[in-house]
């Protein structure tokens, strides 16, 4: 669906990205990962024409977006960094507008409005004038806009960015709702949020690939090691040396939570190839220790994030 | 064409909803009242008056260098302050809709605006009786040299996110045509002619003594569309920084 081939794109004499080169198919849903000034928002902005690549090419639906525009731009729906509103509009003017600037007619753009304004919940302030809408509203209001035409590819550039934490979960459902019909790419520096709602994950940083596969893959080939933590009371010492035993642990470390029941929280490193969980407990109960806890942390995306971008 | 219509409707309908245009609206139609009135009106600084609109046209081109570019000078800067020209940049619409769309919305305006002063004409009529050959010519010069400045107001307008920088731009460029002909007059034989050749007020003249020349319309005309032009230029450069 969006294939880019040795995209280059100069700012002057800067390189703000070079020579990146993937692919994104049909119904995927990627993440744009990368520190602020990685090439994120430089590659969105080449995605969806708005900028054409210093060198190589950049294929929409196979529709070139240089020498094909118009018809690679038919394909998009485009909510910018800084979501880019008249805000002199009342919110059912402006998205109609979008609309027939997608090329939607007047004889279906009513039903349309309608569905998006609901889709984004945006019914009590559908008359109401933009300027007077607060941020997450206008995040919404946004997105209304990139959905309007029901493009195939959509691309959500940090569109949680700067909202409060209420809506910002609110807008991820919203995002996570709209998955199933389009093609997503979604640019964030916020890992949890790539981490919930993204399938595949691109690691940008300065300007180049760093990585691409899914979290689980990542994770994996980061680290080579999961991770768990167990609640466990009883004698810390005893109870380190005999998890120690265990096949495919690698580490351990713990310390002691001072509470009304006194435990001890332990937290395991082990080898990616083995599930050690089963062994875990087995050994647990039978030292008849008491277990409060058991959890597989996995390798978080920070943790992989910080590994591939500081590694170089 | 149908894009041109979208853009230029949702434009026009943002003029009238928001004060800028009136303001401008107000100011030009009071100042050429007073024009009117010392054109028409007997009094110390004009003795003897003529009954027709060149006394208050005249130098209601000059107003046009200060007005259209306060008229067209929230078409691109504004979008580019709002962000919202990513919007229409990342829309199935070529640019050159988008140019043409915002400079019919600014045309509109500024003839509506000329429209109000045929109230003046209203006047005349009542109190004398002028030729009509004239100030129909007059009236089809004013409006051609008005959408001329409008482009150049535009194009200015897509230099910058600025709108007080895109206004004084546009003033300045106008100002450049306008007296360029005082660098003809310095000047001899073939360059003074150019010269002259391209100023806005030169061509102007005949339209009010009731003569229309081929010539002065294709002037008008090749202004408006050339800066439409590089407006259109200036978009795609834009693009490629």
């Amino acid at each position: 669906m969006i294939e880019l081939k040795n995209i280059t794109k100069y700012y002057g004499n800067f390189p703000a990205v070079t020579d990146i080169s993937f692919k994104i198919n049909r119904g995927e849903i990627v993440g744009l990962l990368g520190p602020n000034g990685a090439g994120k928002s430089t590659t969105m902005k080449m995605i969806t024409g708005f900028m054409p690549p210093s060198s190589g090419e950049l294929t929409i639906d196979g529709y070139d977006i240089v020498h094909e525009s118009i018809e690679a731009r038919k394909k998009i729906g485009y909510l910018p960094e800084t979501v880019p509103l008249y805000t002199d509009m009342t919110v059912y003017s402006y998205i109609e507008y979008m609309g027939k600037l997608r090329g939607l007619n007047n004889k279906n753009i009513k039903s349309k409005a309608d569905h998006v304004i609901e889709v984004c919940k945006l019914g009590d302030y559908k008359n109401s004038l933009i300027s007077k809408l607060s941020k997450g509203f206008r995040q919404r209001v946004g997105i209304a806009q990139a959905i309007i035409h029901e493009p195939e590819v959509l691309i959500l550039d940090e569109p949680t960015i700067g909202i409060d934490p209420n809506q910002v979960v609110e807008t991820r459902q919203l995002i996570r709702n709209l998955s199933g019909e389009h093609t997503l790419v979604l640019s964030s520096h916020i890992l949890p949020e790539v981490s919930s709602i993204c399938e595949r994950v691109l690691i940008i940083n300065e300007g180049e690939i760093a990585a691409s596969d899914t979290i689980e893959n990542l994770s994996s080939l980061v680290a080579g090691k999961s991770k768990m933590e167990v609640d466990i009371i009883g004698s810390p010492e005893s109870i380190k040396t005999k998890l120690e035993k265990i096949e495919g642990v690698r580490s351990i470390d713990l310390w002691v939570k001072k509470s009304s029941n006194e435990y001890t929280t332990f937290s395991i490193e082990s080898d990616i190839s083995v599930d050690i969980r089963a062994e875990v407990s087995k050994t647990i109960v039978e030292n008849k220790w008491g277990l409060l806890r058991l959890e597989s942390m996995g390798m978080s995306l920070e943790d992989i994030f910080l590994k591939i971008t500081t590694s170089e | 064409m149908r894009n041109i219509f979208l853009i230029t409707f949702k434009e026009t309908k943002t003029y009238f909803l928001s004060p800028m245009a009136y303001i401008v609206g107000g100011l030009f139609l009071g100042l050429t009242w007073f024009f009117f009135n010392t054109s028409i009106v007997p009094g110390d600084l004009n003795p003897i008056t003529e009954a027709n609109v060149r006394g208050y046209l005249d130098p209601t081109t000059l107003l046009f260098i200060i007005f259209s570019p306060l008229i067209t000078m929230r078409l691109f800067s504004e979008e580019e302050k709002l962000g919202t020209l990513e919007l229409l940049f990342t829309s199935p619409v070529k640019d050159i809709e988008i140019v043409i769309g915002k400079y019919l919305a600014s045309a509109i305006i500024l003839i509506s605006i000329v429209l109000c002063t045929l109230f003046y004409v209203i006047l005349i009529y009542l109190f004398s009786s002028p030729d009509l050959g004239p100030l129909l010519s007059a009236y089809f010069g004013i409006t051609l040299y008005g959408l001329a400045t409008l482009s150049v107001g535009l194009f200015a307008s897509s230099l910058s996110g600025n709108q007080i920088v895109s206004a004084v731009v546009g003033t300045v460029l106008l100002l450049l045509l306008s007296f360029i002909d005082s660098l003809g007059a310095m000047l001899e034989g073939l360059p003074s002619t150019i010269f002259n050749q391209m100023a806005l007020n030169y061509h102007f003249e005949d339209f009010t003594k009731g003569v229309i020349d081929m010539g002065n319309i294709v002037y008008y005309l090749s202004i408006a569309i050339l800066f439409l032009f590089f407006t259109t230029l200036n978009l795609q450069i834009r693009r490629w920084k």
